[in-house]
């Protein structure tokens, strides 16, 4: 019988430091942190080997939240996968439907409405909205900010996630586009409430920024902190701001110019040092310009039908084939990959969740940063659990 | 000046404070279960089976045809097709469900069932005050819980159920014109 006090559990291990010739001249801790710590924003555990306060060594594990999102998807029908879609980031599930619907259109080869393409950039560019002042609020509480700036973010966060639910039902899990179009059109109502929103932002935004952009502790927090080099972003394909944070040109509206994004006057921010507080930057600055699209997008939405007429809601069966459809999603390049085999479900799916692979250059940041600092770090790579583990 | 930033912020952290004493902008919360926000008008929580008229059992649109059964992601749906049949609103036999089964704890609210349903007999309810202590049977919802009249359905979606109204009474039209068209056709045959 263990009896209570008699054998407490460890979550570290001390580990013997030697100097170059080999002679002990210290202890190393090797902590365990996660998978219930608050600041890994899910369940996400870290194996930090420490010197002190310094990060020598660290191993990201993750697979906790792992529901087999891929299997789920090959097993049902094209349609029955989308709601599915929306749990994988769920802030973002406008744009997760987005890419999915993205891959099954090329797949099936389906048209999509010109008011449709409007209403997909204006929802997308809501939740890039929502997503990056969330993460802002996130990352701030990661450095100690604890409550105010979050609760700020999630006010705003809440008159979108209405703007959702007005139109498709749900706050979170929209499921809300359909192969060939959107699920349901629009009311003129709600173009007006959202131009409103749209008009009121930027005086949040600047709100925002005079709590935080130069405030000296954040600041000191974030400047120089977790550095990621142009040349290793780009060999470990990161993707989204996190990439263009570190002053690589890419973002995937201008690249790829799927759906409409041709249409619209818009500039890609770019950071320079890669560093925290340059991601940051970016994220406020893409989110200036996603009010830019926002403004033309619901100025120039012409009115019409808002699904394909070919497209038919069940037993979709694609002809043989594949496709790979990718959006620029607010955490990097979201892309589904599909191969049919003329059958009424996927006979492969695959994700390429931006979060995840923006996950695993975590180390390199981290190193010869302090304990604390690979808070910061995480919390600046802006990843959401659901998508990380699929 | 060091720490000038730190000021300005408090301004704004202040403001926002004593804000929320005066303006609804900035105080957006409510205080739940004695104050509530009316639910909008497309919010969907859980199915719910749609009958017409008075009774639940005759007046229930749905003809177990099983689509949403197969079509249901999570698969939390249980039919039984009846062996009798039963008229419909047009006054065609249809079979109807024996059982119908919800299970609502794997339920996860995507409408797919609501966008398949061919007869519309299937919607989407705004109720979610749900939570029960009862681990196996409470969250399983059958047929006699589901049925709730139209009426019921008017209330929650107005926009969307008056669409279906005219639609279903536009097709019990044409079925009737139709069938008046064979009896007379039938009858001047004789």
């Amino acid at each position: 019988m263990n009896a209570v006090g008699e054998r407490t559990s460890q979550n570290y291990e001390i580990l013997p430091k030697t100097g170059e010739t080999g002679e002990p001249i210290g202890e190393f801790l090797e902590v365990s942190m996660g998978p219930q710590h608050p600041s890994t924003h899910g369940v996400f555990r870290m194996d930090v080997v420490l010197d002190g306060e310094k990060v020598v060594k660290l191993k990201p594990v993750f697979g906790y939240l792992h529901r087999n999102h891929e299997k789920i998807a090959e097993n049902i029908s094209y349609l029955g996968s989308m709601p599915y879609t929306d749990r994988l980031d769920y802030f973002c599930s406008m744009t997760n439907n987005w890419a999915y619907a993205l891959a099954v259109e090329k797949l099936a080869g389906l048209a999509v409405p010109e008011r449709a393409e409007y209403i997909r950039v204006i929802m997308a560019e809501l939740t890039r909205l929502q997503n990056h002042t969330c993460l802002i609020g996130f990352f701030v509480q990661d450095m100690g900010a604890l409550g105010t700036p979050l609760m700020y973010a999630f006010r705003e966060r809440e008159k979108i996630l209405d703007l959702f639910e007005s139109v498709s039902g749900a706050r979170m899990m929209c499921n809300y586009m359909r192969f060939g179009g959107v699920r349901c059109d629009v009311t003129p109502d709600w173009l007006v409430q959202a131009k409103q929103l749209v008009n009121d932002y930027g005086k949040f935004l600047d709100e925002y920024e005079t709590l935080l952009t130069e405030n000296e502790i954040l600041l000191a927090r974030s400047q120089g902190v977790g550095v990621l080099s142009r040349e290793l972003a780009v060999n470990a394909s990161i993707t989204g701001p996190m990439l263009r944070a570190s002053g690589v040109n890419y973002d995937l509206r201008k690249v790829d110019r799927y759906g409409i994004y041709n249409r619209f006057d818009f500039k890609v921010p770019l950071g320079e040092h890669g560093d925290t507080y340059d991601r940051y930057m970016v994220r406020i600055l893409e989110m200036r310009e996603s009010l830019k699209i926002l403004q033309q997008a619901l100025r120039d939405i012409p009115s019409g039908p808002v699904m394909d007429p070919k497209a038919k809601l069940r037993g979709l069966r694609p002809k043989a084939g594949e496709a790979y459809g990718r959006i620029e999603a607010p955490k990097g390049e979201l892309g589904f990959y599909l191969i049919s085999d003329g059958m009424a479900n996927p006979y492969r799916y695959r994700v390429r969740p931006p979060s995840f692979i923006n996950l695993t250059i975590l180390e390199d940041m981290c190193l010869g940063h302090r304990i604390a600092d690979t808070v910061v770090i995480l919390g600046s790579v802006d990843i959401v659990l659901g998508e990380v583990d699929r | 000046m060091l720490g000038e930033q730190i000021i300005k912020g408090m301004a704004v952290t202040a403001r926002n404070f004593f804000g929320s004493y005066v303006s609804k902008e900035r105080l957006t919360t409510v205080q739940y279960p004695e104050e509530r926000l009316t639910p909008k008008e497309n919010t969907r929580q859980f199915p719910f089976l749609v009958y017409d008229g008075d009774d639940r059992e005759k007046g229930l649109r749905c003809v177990a045809c099983q689509i949403c059964e197969k079509e249901c992601p999570p698969q939390c749906i249980y039919i039984v097709k009846s062996k009798d049949k039963k008229p419909d609103y047009k006054g065609q036999p249809q079979l109807y469900p024996a059982t119908f089964d919800i299970d609502i704890s794997v339920c996860m609210s995507c409408q797919i069932c609501v966008e398949v349903c061919p007869f519309d007999a299937i919607k989407m309810d705004t109720e979610f005050e749900l939570s029960t202590g009862d681990r196996f049977g409470g969250l399983l919802l059958t047929k006699d819980k589901l049925a709730k009249p139209n009426e019921y359905y008017r209330r929650i979606h107005p926009t969307a159920a008056a669409a279906v109204d005219e639609r279903l009474a536009g097709e019990k039209a044409r079925a009737e014109a139709k069938a008046k068209a064979a009896a007379e056709a039938k009858t001047a045959a004789l």
